[in-house]
């Protein structure tokens, strides 16, 4: 047996069973990796408690799904009863229901909160690329998620909700009907689609999850976090190569995370005992009427974390979409006019601009809505080669990029918000050019990163002593 | 005669503003009795006798009234009409053909029906308190019945022997360019069994037992909140003292 630690017999016996384990599997090695000699920086702010809750939040949902899923029943005609059912004759049913429909909410805005940590302290720059990825991946599948989770009560707007987004996808050319066949199972979302919706809800989805979740933090451990000043504490290490401005993780951030788990707990709890359908925002009132395939609700509305994508889906119209045109044939111009590329680039983007053209000329506005919304979430994954800025954190950039970050923020939710109200002209409108804004921030940003004077970076973190 | 212009003077004034929505009249806040034992008893019983003949409410059990301070003789004796059984659902067995026949539709189920009627004008509980509240006599509709909350609704007027009839006045006035009947008030015709005061009492009842019925763990809900929040936040400032003791070594 060959590198087996021998400990005195004379040792306690805890530190015996410890020793047992670690001569089989790395458990002492993997907590001073990933926890108590994983050296963060010491600067973290209010931003950076929203990945630990994250987690915290994706262990709710697991946890609460997993009694839910004891007593509910995936066919269309139970399904609703199911609910019912949990809610009154299973034993503390009605907090477990309570705990996972507000953790689902509570799930978007921890997300949308710790994504925004990211935009604004350039945390998906080099070398974090892939921890930026695997995190917009997670925020994919997150979607993906909740979509299929809000079909299983099998109200009115569970299943109104999953009619209008499943038919978005008939839109794509040539095999647009035959895909949304595939996801629904049947010609009309019903028991099929609830079945298949289910399985990927509980399962398929959450695993998916699980192990992109592992990824994302195993990426994030190998180059190590980064900090609101966007400076490489790896840069300064002291004689035992411990960085200078590095605190191991455990115990300082372990304890302090637990105090973030204390105020998320309090706002959560909040709700689910005060609130839990928060003026109809956590849990629809339309959602109490049980799913009748033939009375359409004058309102459908996806949840409020959808809204802002709605938005911009349905604010491509027939006439957006020849602005559209327009700005594709102009860009392309311009590449033609005012770069120095090569003929042979040059006419690459011409032929491709024509064709996209003819493209957005023939192919109904539906789809391009599905496009937007969907190159909405896409367009993230490049944030780390969009941002040509020096300096990685909104701390140093130069003063106007703060007021284009906060123009971003407040557009954000104003399509939120517009999302969320019927269709009206001015609100057409008003999303219409927030979705223009939303685009322009990230396609011109290799350009607009680049204006305006950045401050220096200094060479160690900002930190006030607590 | 006293009583009835008295009557037809105060809903005047509560509801001349009322035409707020072209779908229906403003809604009045309900009164919220859901901590009131013997209101939400009384509601029951109303709810029993009056809705349970034509609504169901398939996801509340008859024992579950124990909740609201009813031995399960007690339910037995007086509640249970459709079943014999108490640990049984409210389930009814109108037929859905004949209820198309007779109403348009088949009744909704009324279990969860505070909870689905929330909207732009209030609470569910604020929809079904002015719900119930106006309906007058339509000789135009099949059920001689109209309602101003729900206009041409298909529904009876249940509680009529307890309000009596009215009559809706109406006056046409032109608004931006058109003609629109607006509601002026209501003229009694026969008196109901109890007085208007009575009758929104009772209606009041009904709605907190509605109210409780949609959601029946909310008081325990609230009680057990309150020693969770209670709890939370002692951990918290435990939580953070303990943080600050640890990050008193990060200089």
């Amino acid at each position: 047996m060959a590198h087996f630690k021998e400990i005195s017999p004379n040792a306690p016996a805890a530190e015996k069973l410890l020793n047992w384990v670690d001569n089989r599997f790395p458990a002492s090695k993997l907590f001073k990796e990933h926890l108590s000699e994983y050296y963060a920086p010491k600067n973290f702010n209010f931003f950076y408690f929203f990945g630990s809750l994250a987690m915290l939040v994706l262990v709710i949902q697991i946890v609460t799904g997993i009694f839910l899923v004891m007593h509910y029943k995936p066919e269309a005609s139970a399904a609703f009863a199911s609910v019912e059912y949990i809610m009154r004759d299973v034993p503390w049913g009605w907090l477990i229901r309570y705990m996972h429909s507000t953790g689902a909410s509570a799930f978007f805005v921890v997300v949308y909160l710790h994504m925004f940590r990211g935009l604004i302290y350039g945390s998906y720059r080099q070398p974090r690329e892939l921890v930026w990825i695997f995190g917009c991946t997670i925020f994919l599948c997150l979607m993906a998620e909740a979509f299929m989770g809000y079909l299983l009560p099998w109200g009115q707007m569970s299943y109104w909700g999953a009619q209008v987004i499943v038919n978005l996808f008939s839109a794509v050319p040539f095999i647009g009907p035959d895909l949304a066949l595939l996801i629904r199972g049947d010609f009309v979302v019903g028991d099929a689609t609830l079945n298949r919706f289910f399985s990927f809800h509980v399962i398929a989805v959450p695993l998916v999850l699980v192990g992109l979740v592992a990824a994302h933090i195993i990426a994030l451990h190998e180059v190590g976090s980064n900090n609101p000043d966007g400076v490489e504490i790896k840069a300064n290490k002291d004689a035992n190569g411990i960085p200078l401005d590095g605190i191991p993780f455990h115990p300082y951030y372990t304890v302090h995370d637990i105090f973030g788990v204390g105020v998320f707990l309090l706002v959560f709890c909040s709700i689910i005992f005060f609130a839990p359908e928060l003026g109809g925002y956590f849990l629809e009132y339309n959602n109490f009427i049980p799913a009748d395939p033939l009375k359409t609700p004058a309102h459908i509305a996806p949840v409020w974390y959808f809204t802002p994508y709605y938005s911009m889906l349905r604010a491509i119209t027939s006439e957006m979409v020849n602005l559209l045109i327009l700005i594709v044939v102009s860009s392309a111009a311009w590449v033609a006019l005012k770069t120095q590329l090569s003929v042979f680039l040059k006419g690459a983007v011409a032929v491709a601009a024509v064709g996209v053209a003819l493209m957005m000329f023939s192919i109904d506005a539906k789809f391009w809505g599905v496009v937007v919304m969907g190159g909405a979430v896409v367009i993230l994954f490049f944030l780390p080669w969009l941002d040509h800025c020096e300096v990685k954190s909104i701390r140093y950039k130069p003063e106007w990029h703060k007021i284009m970050y906060g123009i971003f923020v407040v557009n954000f939710v104003v399509l939120g918000y517009l999302g969320v109200q019927p269709p009206s002209s001015i609100g057409e409108r008003v999303s219409q050019v927030g979705t223009l804004f939303y685009f322009g921030f990230f396609l011109l940003m290799p350009w607009w990163s680049k204006i305006g004077q950045t401050k220096a970076v200094p060479e160690r973190v900002v930190f006030q002593a607590h | 005669m006293k009583k009835i212009v008295l009557s037809l003077l105060l809903t005047a004034c509560a509801l001349s503003a009322a035409f707020a929505n072209s779908e229906g009249i403003a809604w009045d806040r309900a009164p919220n009795k859901t901590n009131d034992l013997v209101s939400l008893q009384h509601g029951a019983k109303l709810f029993v006798n009056y809705c349970l003949n034509c609504h169901a409410a398939a996801y509340m059990r008859f024992n579950r009234l124990t909740d609201i301070g009813l031995s399960e003789a007690q339910i037995k004796e007086n509640l249970l009409f459709t079943t014999d059984k108490v640990g049984e659902t409210m389930k009814v067995s109108m037929d859905s053909k004949q209820a198309k026949e007779w109403f348009g539709g088949v009744p909704p189920d009324l279990t969860v029906i505070a909870r689905s009627r929330a909207g732009q004008g209030g609470t569910g509980a604020d929809y079904l308190y002015t719900y119930l509240r106006t309906y007058y006599r339509d000789e135009s509709k099949a059920t001689g019945w109209n309602n101003l909350a729900y206009p041409n609704v298909g529904m009876p007027h249940v509680l009529w022997q307890l309000q009596g009839e009215r009559k809706a006045v109406f006056e046409t006035r032109l608004e931006h360019g058109h003609e629109v009947q607006v509601f002026k008030g209501y003229e009694q015709i026969t008196p109901g069994s109890m007085t208007p005061l009575e009758y929104d009492q009772a209606v009041g009842d009904l709605v907190g037992y509605l109210q409780w019925m949609a959601e029946p763990s909310q008081n325990t809900r609230v009680q057990v909140g309150v020693w969770v929040l209670l709890f939370l936040l002692v951990f918290t400032f435990f939580a953070w003292r303990l943080n600050a003791a640890y990050w008193r070594d990060i200089h």
